[in-house]
């Protein structure tokens, strides 16, 4: 067996909670959420930041957590699918996607939603090729893109103030 | 097959003096990490085989854009979403800033950097062939100083650059006020998002008085790097665009690169979509 680099400690927050991990410094952020935090909503699907699955936010930014090494997520601020909802209510995106069947397989959806949040974030009024654009790195095997398309349109619209 | 991920070591340096000084002491032993776009997914199909890493992505030094009067500095860590939503960049340099927005998704242009995908030196990378139609220069740092060198012909072959194993890119600069009156990207690929290219054309020209004064072409994916077409620009200067000429570049074209049949595409369709482009580009010229 090749030698093993030490572990390390890497503190983060997720979803508003502080956290520690003992990892090697190259483990996967995808791996130390699903395997050590217990943060399942995150999937893996191409592992190599092809298919968006596992999207997560990070210091506000949308990433691919399967090419985070662990190392660099420490001090980071991280969002996974498990804290978009709050304790009584979905989000407008998650709602959105149940009222317009976004969710098939379910395999792409939490990254679906992370990218559909962090546009929103970052423009509260996406025309439709940007949403198209910050859709275009989440690939969904089940091939609805139209249903998920038109729920991050609709979850734009009830995020608009109403007149 | 994943790669053992306990067998790679990681460390994150003090700050940029500290990493060259750690590179200095044992040249090749350590490697600088930015992003990770690139070497996550050779670590993942089992293909990385270094095993030592500085994670740079956290120096302050390598962060920004900063702009003078006669160039753009872009710190090597800029990323595509950074270079993409840069007012001045998107005007003044749009190949760039189109090369930028189609790499990848959104997750990918927060992660990947400028000096990231020049290190790689992939000849199917997007940037490259824009800053070389801009004659972008890069600086390389060390522990012992640091040296301005052009991009163009900053690689020795496939994959491989004409850099010391204790330096590092930390910024690379474009000149300003070149004075193109066009610009012309496009990229070939199977799709439109997320596909890496078959063939990547960058152009710029300036046409006075119904002539082109002024030419660069650049091309990716159709060498073993990413090259400037520079006999068939010189076919292009001092002629009208759209004359006789383009069958006779395109030729030049032909004899320039060296395209290959791979996984991504032939030799054969990439030459063709290589002389088409080079045609849009001539006939962009005239109107």
């Amino acid at each position: 067996m090749p030698e093993a680099a030490r572990k390390i400690r890497v503190q983060c927050e997720i979803n508003g909670r502080a956290m520690s991990f003992d990892v090697h410094p190259m483990a996967r952020l995808l791996d130390v959420l699903r395997e050590q935090a217990g943060l399942t909503g995150t999937k893996e699907g191409c592992g190599e930041g092809e298919c968006g699955a596992c999207s997560i936010e990070m210091d506000g930014a949308l990433v691919n957590s399967c090419l985070i090494p662990a190392l660099q997520a420490d001090g980071a601020k991280i969002s996974t699918i498990e804290g978009v909802a709050s304790a009584e209510d979905l989000s407008a995106v998650q709602q959105a996607f149940l009222a317009h069947g976004g969710a098939q397989c379910g395999i792409c959806t939490p990254g679906m939603i992370l990218a559909a949040r962090n546009l929103l974030s970052r423009n509260t009024q996406p025309t439709e090729s940007e949403i198209r654009e910050a859709l275009a790195g989440n690939l969904c095997r089940c091939t609805g893109y139209t249903k998920i398309f038109e729920s991050v349109l609709e979850a734009c619209r009830a995020q608009r103030p109403r007149p | 097959m994943r790669s053992y991920v306990p067998a790679y070591e990681m460390q994150e340096p003090r700050n940029l003096a500290d990493a060259l000084e750690r590179m200095a002491r044992e040249p090749g032993e350590w490697r600088p990490f930015a992003g990770g776009t690139d070497l996550m997914v050779l670590l993942e199909s089992g293909k990385l085989s270094h095993r030592k890493f500085l994670s740079i992505w956290k120096l302050p030094e390598l962060h920004g854009i900063t702009v003078t009067p006669t160039h753009v500095t872009l710190n090597s860590l800029s990323t595509y979403s950074e270079i993409r939503r840069h007012e001045l960049l998107a005007r003044e340099y749009p190949m760039l800033c189109r090369a930028a927005a189609e790499t990848g998704g959104i997750a990918t242009q927060n992660r990947g950097t400028i000096g990231g995908n020049i290190a790689n030196a992939s000849p199917a990378a997007d940037s490259p062939p824009a800053l070389l139609v801009y004659d972008a220069e890069l600086e390389l740092v060390s522990a012992s100083g640091s040296r301005w060198v052009p991009y163009h012909g900053f690689w020795k072959g496939y994959k491989q650059i004409a850099m010391r194993k204790d330096e590092l890119i930390r910024a690379i600069r474009v000149p300003r006020n070149v004075g193109f009156s066009k610009q012309f990207y496009r990229k070939v690929g199977t799709r439109r998002a997320q596909a890496i290219s078959k063939v990547c054309f960058a152009g710029a020209a300036r046409v006075d008085a119904g002539l082109i004064v002024d030419v660069r072409i650049a091309l990716g994916s159709v060498a073993p790097t990413v090259l400037r077409a520079t006999e068939t620009e010189k076919m292009l200067r001092g002629e009208k665009p759209g004359s006789a000429v383009l069958a006779a570049a395109q030729e030049s074209l032909a004899r320039e690169i060296a395209p290959i049949d791979d996984i991504r595409s032939t030799a054969r369709y990439r030459l063709r979509v290589a002389q088409n482009l080079l045609a849009e580009f001539c006939e962009s010229l005239a109107s």
